[in-house]
């Protein structure tokens, strides 16, 4: 089975999607010479400056112009080069791309996919490190996705391009060269669907991105101590695959949540009503919650790996949950 | 598609395509003035902009355009679009917020939308259109059509405004940016919101064409947006069309008006479009004082069919509220 990389892996599903629809079209800063990251490196000399509009540094514009675009007919992809930058982008992205479709009665489609990079790594400090996706969470009309691993990111993004509502792809710097066996290049997804990662029968992880690869440094940690986790990769942040979620919960009955954004108002506090509503009977304990202080990314490293949260702090966790 | 043009077998500046543009400048008119008194009779509700003495844009601009080009409108939109053959029953019952508005109740006045006629949207967001149609023009470029947009001058001053006119220029993109400037942005004059004396003075910089054009001139308006949709269909690029003019009602039905001088209102009622375009067509003999009579009679009449539609037209369903959020 072929290895690629997660970056390798966005770049395929782009080439791929604009190799079979025409409409499939990219913009944003520098992508004609593969943005920072080199993911859209090479589309240009292969499908044109038509194709592959390299635009200024004007992101509310650009999310506006890929909005335009979208409901005159194409399949635009915009790369905001990091979540950060999006605030600038928020009118069009909430105002116009996650409503037109509504507002209009059902007259317009947006198959809209925005690329987002986010994630504390590497001490880039707190404007190019956020993890936003509470905000977006909240919208109506927005659909979110957050591949943890190559497989996913080549598949997800695919989807995506093919969805015909605007979908935010959230990638993690910290995961753009990790390695990925690809079992099924040809397979398209669904967008909206959770995948059991690790199954277990006495507590369920509820983790995207890149936790997900601490929750499984965990439940090895775990195993070794007697406790059984399952480990659940959301991939779809918005919606939310409850079935899956739920049908855990009812077995494991222990609920913890892990992302790396901010703890507080996150989209744990979400989960965790969801399977408190659904399924109260079936707990054994709170749902608890593990992410971020309530502070900004801090560019120090040891403030850094103060901030997000890793595996030995959801071991803790987990064994306080499950108790002796 | 490819550009095609409106009025197939109608002379550029015939008497016939005159008075089909007087008769849907009262058709506006009529409108707007019965969408007040509605409100006014709480029959309609929401926030509502009427642009009463600005119908001369909206129709010079609409007659310049294709049958496959696109607009884009502001929050100021219902003559927009009924100057480009919106469906006046649709708009109606869309501002009423009936099952079977255009929007079917979803958007109402400030988020029209009527995609089979290529009137792509408006917005309850100032300046929000301008990077949409840039975006359309992307596409509109590879069919060989136009995109036009709206905004006002107070419009002007935001970022994306400038960011728009940046990558217009720079990709010489179908777009033409027609300004509305009324003069005021909600109750602050122009003079008082933005240092240069007019809009149309930023196309420079951008090394993007501009034109200042006299927007109560409905001919004027027609002949400035005629070029600018020759230029950018010829692929020469965007244009600016400021036109120059006044709306004779509030910001939004039920503004008080306390920020302007009745005088100043009355000065600007002597320039009103209607009147300056039906004494240009009757001297020339294009239209008799019957014509113009009929044509404002037949105006209120389809008015009131589409009152009775809105009238007539069932709510949404309330199971409905979450419908159309998702494909
Ligand atoms: C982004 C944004 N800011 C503020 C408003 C509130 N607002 C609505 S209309 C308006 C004035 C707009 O002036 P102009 O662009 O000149 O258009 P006009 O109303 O004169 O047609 C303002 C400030 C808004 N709708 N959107």
């Amino acid at each position: 089975m072929a290895e690629i990389r997660y970056i390798d892996g966005l770049r395929q599903a782009i080439e791929r999607e604009m190799e079979r629809d025409t409409s499939v079209i990219v913009l944003g800063e520098d992508v004609a010479v593969g943005g920072p990251f080199g993911v859209t490196a090479g589309l240009v000399e292969r499908f044109g400056d038509r194709r592959v509009i390299n635009t200024p540094i004007s992101e509310d514009s650009i999310m506006g112009m890929a909005t335009g675009a979208a409901i005159a007919g194409r399949r635009p992809i915009i790369e905001i080069m990091f979540i950060d930058f999006v605030t600038l982008a928020m009118s069009q992205l909430v105002n116009h791309a996650a409503k037109l479709r509504y507002m209009s009665g059902g007259q317009l489609s947006v198959p809209l996919v925005i690329r987002l990079q986010q994630g504390a790594v590497g001490g880039w400090g707190a404007q190019h490190s956020q993890s936003l996706e509470a905000w977006f969470q909240h919208v109506p009309g927005l659909k979110m996705v957050a591949p943890s691993n190559a497989s996913d990111a080549l598949g997800l993004l695919r989807a995506a391009i093919r969805d015909n509502d605007p979908v935010l792809f959230l990638e993690h710097r910290g995961l753009y060269f990790r390695k990925d066996e690809i079992p099924d290049p040809g397979t398209v997804p669904s967008l909206s669907t959770a995948k059991i990662m690790t199954p277990g029968n006495d507590l369920t992880i509820v983790t995207y991105s890149k936790m997900v690869w601490e929750a499984v440094a965990a439940a090895a940690e775990l195993a070794q101590r007697g406790i059984s986790a399952e480990i659940i990769d959301l991939r779809s942040l918005s919606p939310l695959d409850m079935d899956t979620l739920v049908r855990s919960v009812q077995r494991t009955h222990h609920a913890l949540v892990v992302h790396e954004a901010v703890v507080h108002g996150g989209l744990g506090a979400e989960i965790s009503a969801r399977i408190q509503e659904t399924a109260f009977d079936w707990l054994d304990a709170p749902v608890y919650r593990l992410g971020a202080p309530f502070a900004p990314v801090p560019a120090s490293p040891v403030l850094e790996d103060a901030f997000v949260p890793n595996a030995k702090l959801i071991v803790r966790c987990a064994e306080q949950m499950i108790g002796p | 598609m490819s550009g095609r043009r409106n009025y197939e077998g109608v002379a550029e500046n015939s008497d016939i395509l005159h008075r089909d543009m007087l008769q849907r400048m009262w058709l506006i008119r009529s409108f707007e003035e019965r969408v007040i008194d509605l409100c006014h009779r709480k029959q309609l509700a929401g926030l509502v902009h009427v642009g009463i003495g600005q119908e001369g844009v909206a129709v010079g601009v609409a007659t310049a355009m294709g049958d496959d080009d696109y607009l884009y409108g502001t929050h100021r939109s219902h003559g927009h679009f009924l100057a480009r053959g919106a469906d006046p029953n649709g708009l109606m019952a869309e501002l009423a917020g009936k099952d079977t508005g255009c929007c079917r109740g979803r958007g109402g006045s400030m988020h029209i939308v009527e995609v089979g006629r290529r009137l792509m949207s408006a917005t309850g967001i100032v300046g929000g259109t301008i990077p949409l149609a840039l975006g359309t023009a992307l596409v509109a470029r590879e069919e060989g059509n136009v995109v036009a947009v709206y905004f006002g001058d107070g419009a002007s001053n935001t970022g994306s405004f400038h960011e728009c006119l940046n990558m217009a220029s720079l990709w010489k993109l179908p777009v033409v940016l027609v300004c509305e400037n009324n003069g005021y942005a909600e109750f602050t004059p122009m003079s008082a919101h933005t240092v240069v004396s007019h809009v149309s003075v930023h196309g420079q910089p951008y090394d993007m064409a501009s034109q200042i054009v006299d927007g109560n001139d409905t001919l004027a308006v027609l002949e400035a947006a005629r070029n600018a949709v020759v230029r950018a269909r010829d692929g020469g690029g965007p244009t600016i069309v400021e036109c120059l003019t006044y709306r004779l009602r509030g910001h939004y039905v039920g503004d008080p008006e306390s920020y302007r001088k009745a005088d100043e209102v009355d000065e600007w009622r002597g320039k009103d479009p209607i009147r300056r375009f039906t004494s240009v067509l009757r001297d020339r003999g294009a239209v008799t004082a019957r014509d113009v009579r009929r044509m404002e009679e037949s105006a209120r009449a389809r008015v009131e069919d589409a009152v009775r539609f809105m009238q007539e037209s069932p709510w949404p369903s309330s199971a409905s509220v979450a419908d159309f959020v998702y494909a």
